[in-house]
């Protein structure tokens, strides 16, 4: 797995970059700015167009990171790529209900489900 | 238990606005409040705090940020006021309304209504009172 600096990780999975993000709390505005820019320097970059957000480690998470996983996911469309969240804790997944931000990210419970889903 | 009350001033500033919440949210802890009652209150804070310190007072570095609270085991009261012209919260367009779903901000407000029991504008929306219940 290869470090791609202090909040994500990166590995492959087949075809599909499986992207994990290792901050327990997505909350700070300075922190989600530098987020956003490395994830989508990575999908600017990668060969891949089917990526996967593992969230297993995120306990917390705010409305501007919110804005950013939707940028993000734009940003993949662009490229004519798809993106899958996974592993998103209770609380953290209500967020996304609330917000209704459940309908237009496609969800699912483990990163194998996330991933075979891109097949 | 007392009601424990403070209040900060600090300029707009997020490093310094993430230490004002972490005092609260440990006084918080301290009281006895749910582990989702706490995930709640640290929503509302982060989004009040970065509301006031981007909208409110556009990250100008001259500007305060004013934080009370009033903490107890049955409630907690959390008041963020800025120096900013202030904003009327119904203009807020609704972030969940289809149009609106993809756009990438628009959604703190609509997240503290959805996490506090109670939540108030000043009438010059540059201030807002967030309520909590220990239930």
């Amino acid at each position: 797995m290869q470090e791609q600096g202090p909040r994500l990780k990166a590995s492959e999975q087949g075809d599909v970059m499986v992207i994990e993000l290792t901050d327990q709390k997505i909350l700070d505005e300075i922190n989600i700015t530098q987020l956003g820019e490395q994830l989508q320097a990575m999908v600017q970059q990668a060969s891949h167009s089917k990526f996967v957000m593992d969230f297993s480690s995120v306990a917390h998470m705010s409305s501007s990171a919110l804005g950013m996983l939707i940028t993000l996911q734009k940003k993949i469309r662009e490229k004519g790529g798809q993106l899958r969240l996974c592993n998103i804790q209770p609380t953290i997944h209500e967020v996304f209900v609330i917000t209704r931000l459940n309908e237009i990210f496609n969800i699912h419970p483990s990163r194998k489900e996330a991933v075979e889903s891109l097949a | 238990m007392s009601t424990l009350e403070s209040t900060a001033v600090i300029f707009s500033d997020l490093k310094a606005a993430r230490e004002v919440e972490e005092k609260v949210l440990c006084e918080v802890a301290a009281c006895g409040y749910s582990e989702a009652s706490c995930f709640a209150i640290k929503l509302a804070i982060e989004e009040s705090l970065n509301n006031a310190i981007r909208h409110g007072n556009g990250y100008d570095s001259n500007k305060r940020v004013r934080v009370g609270c009033q903490i107890d085991p049955q409630r907690v009261c959390i008041i963020v006021a800025d120096e900013g012209d202030g904003f009327d919260p119904a203009s807020v367009p609704d972030p969940t309304a289809n149009e609106n779903l993809e756009k990438p901000h628009g959604r703190g407000i609509m997240l503290m209504q959805a996490y506090m029991d109670e939540v108030h504008f000043n009438k010059k929306g540059n201030e807002v009172r967030l309520i909590k219940r220990n239930n």
